[in-house]
């Protein structure tokens, strides 16, 4: 019986050993990435599960968008990532956008809440203090409470992003996660808050924006507004190297959404 | 004989390494949190980062004060040491002096199961019931708030000072109290006149244990309190503590950010070590 668990033991290693050098020998190389601070926890998912089926080794270097999509002008990485569509002068300075994801965001609200739908304008006010009573917008007499995530936090960043109320949202309370924005919603009649559309659940009321529901469908082909695409960014003119393109290939495939959508976002492809 | 000898040392030599170890670790924790601390305080300046009145981290024009998590800390300090400690202090005199044997392995054994409870379900608790009774109870908008965190620090801390005021009190020689009623005192006064007084630095060196633990409390704290850098006007407004600010903004933060994050866990070291010192000068106290 020891024998017969030795040799078993000594095959796994043997084999292992194997897989090993093939892998050193067949790619060599690396990846580099660089950007959107937002794209963390999808980049970080696809390029561990890359690392690992491949053995080219993965870099992501969390600088922000714009940083980004300049290191991938100036060579200095070879897939940049941004959290924003590029901007018409990026594309005529040679740059190539591939959208990778959409970040949908729900504006979620208590379930006893009467208000259905709002606008981008009617959330972006309630946010930076000017409507601060649910009857101004057709809904009970109370006061709106403000729920938020903490600074820093890739959802706070792009809710505040789409709304353009950055620096300016009266929050109050500020928490480390969807888990608790979305508990604590679903405690207070009054509350208002927002969470990626993958997490959110039947305690809370995900409201409409400007009629259109936070469906999966409805993000993918833009008519829900609160939502960014997650990009990436090459040069037009120059050539992927052979483990860059090796992992561009890799996300963009269909076989990488399950990895995608666990991230919480909606896959692109 | 020699053989004896040398096993004699070698346990010797592996006792004093494991002790090592935990005083290597102190040392190693100080001196990080003083080398990652330091250089944010200096870029920042040392009153504008402890006395400035705003903290916007990630704002397009950042600011770094902590006087409202310094005062957040101390006033949420205050408060529960203010609620907990007559709650606490009158439990452990009934226990000690006046309970009856069954009711008191009862109660003691009920106390030690409130020091077990993991600080994430006291905030569990206190989100789901608290939060949403005080907003009911006070009419406000929403209940997370310095009183929430006020009341769950309060409850965190009740182990802790009726532990070590039962042994105070326990400690009093029975002659005292003896002598006292021989003399015609009643058995309340002679409680509040002869133990409580007999056993007053052990009875000290309890509250100064409660505030160490309140002070040093992020994960309740962080669920009930609302997490927002406003200044602690009022209990029923949404406040960010010192433990809370550093865990609230760790995980996304980078920079200047992290560093100021550093120098906030420096304060908040300070304070404890501060508290530690008290804490050890009453204890010193009692048992001359």
């Amino acid at each position: 019986m020891k024998k017969i668990i030795s040799m078993m033991v000594a095959t796994v290693l043997a084999l292992a050993m194997m897989t090993g050098c093939s892998n050193n020998n067949t790619t060599t190389g690396s990846v580099s990435t660089d950007g959107s601070t937002s794209m963390e926890k999808v980049i970080g998912a696809l390029g561990e599960s890359f690392q690992n089926d491949t053995g080219i080794t993965f870099t992501y270097n969390p600088t922000g968008s714009g940083s980004g999509i300049k290191a991938v002008q100036e060579g200095r990485c070879d897939i940049g990532l941004s959290s924003r569509a590029l901007k018409d002068a990026e594309k005529e300075a040679g740059l190539t956008a591939t959208v990778l994801a959409f970040d949908g965001i729900a504006i979620i609200v208590n379930p006893e809440n009467p208000v259905n739908d709002m606008s981008v304008e009617t959330i972006a006010k309630i946010y930076n203090g000017e409507i601060t009573n649910w009857s101004e917008i057709g809904g009970n007499d109370a006061e709106i409470v403000l729920i938020g995530r903490e600074a820093g936090s890739g959802t706070r960043d792009g809710f505040e992003a789409i709304t353009k109320t950055e620096d300016a949202c009266k929050y109050r309370q500020e928490l480390t996660s969807t888990g608790d924005v979305i508990t604590t919603v679903a405690q207070n009649p009054g509350a208002i808050g927002y969470a990626s559309v993958a997490s959110v659940k039947s305690t809370v009321k995900a409201v409409t924006v400007d009629g259109v529901e936070a469906t999966e469908a409805n993000i993918k082909d833009g008519s829900y507004v609160v939502q960014r695409p997650f990009v990436l960014v090459t040069k037009a003119d120059t050539a992927l190297s052979e483990s860059a393109q090796n992992f561009f290939d890799y996300i963009t495939s269909a076989d990488a959404n399950a990895i995608i959508s666990a991230a919480g976002v909606v896959p692109a492809n | 004989m020699k053989k004896n000898q040398f096993i004699e040392k070698l346990i010797h030599g592996i006792f004093l390494l494991l002790g090592l170890i935990t005083v290597g670790c102190v040392l190693l924790i100080t001196v990080y949190l003083v080398i990652s601390g330091i250089p944010a305080i200096k870029e920042i300046g040392f009153v504008d980062f402890l006395f400035g009145k705003e903290w916007a981290s990630t704002a397009s024009e950042p600011k770094y004060g902590i006087l409202p998590f310094i005062l957040t800390s101390i006033y949420g300090t205050a408060g529960a040491i203010i609620i907990g400690v007559p709650v606490g202090f009158m439990t452990a005199v009934y226990l000690s002096k006046m309970a009856s044997p069954k009711v008191k392995s009862v109660m003691q054994a009920a106390v030690s199961l409130l020091a077990g409870i993991p600080s994430v379900v006291y905030g569990l608790v206190g989100m789901l019931v608290l939060v949403p009774g005080i907003r009911k109870v006070f009419n406000v908008p929403d209940g997370a708030s310095l009183l929430a965190a006020i009341i769950v620090l309060a409850i965190m801390i009740l182990p802790s000072i009726i532990k070590m005021s039962i042994t105070a009190l326990d400690a009093v020689p029975k002659e005292y109290e003896d002598a006292s009623l021989a003399l015609g005192a009643t058995p309340i006064e002679t409680y509040f006149k002869v133990s409580v007084p007999a056993a007053k630095s052990g009875i000290a060196a309890a509250v100064v244990l409660g505030v160490g633990r309140a002070i040093g409390e992020a994960m309740a704290v962080m669920m009930v309190a609302g997490n927002v850098p406003n200044m602690p006007d009022s209990l029923f407004q949404s406040v960010r503590f010192l433990t809370t600010a550093v865990s609230s903004e760790m995980s996304y933060s980078s920079g200047l950010q992290r560093q100021a994050l550093f120098s906030i866990a420096l304060v908040l070291f300070l304070f404890i070590m501060l508290i530690n010192v008290t804490l050890n000068f009453f204890l010193k106290r009692e048992k001359e």
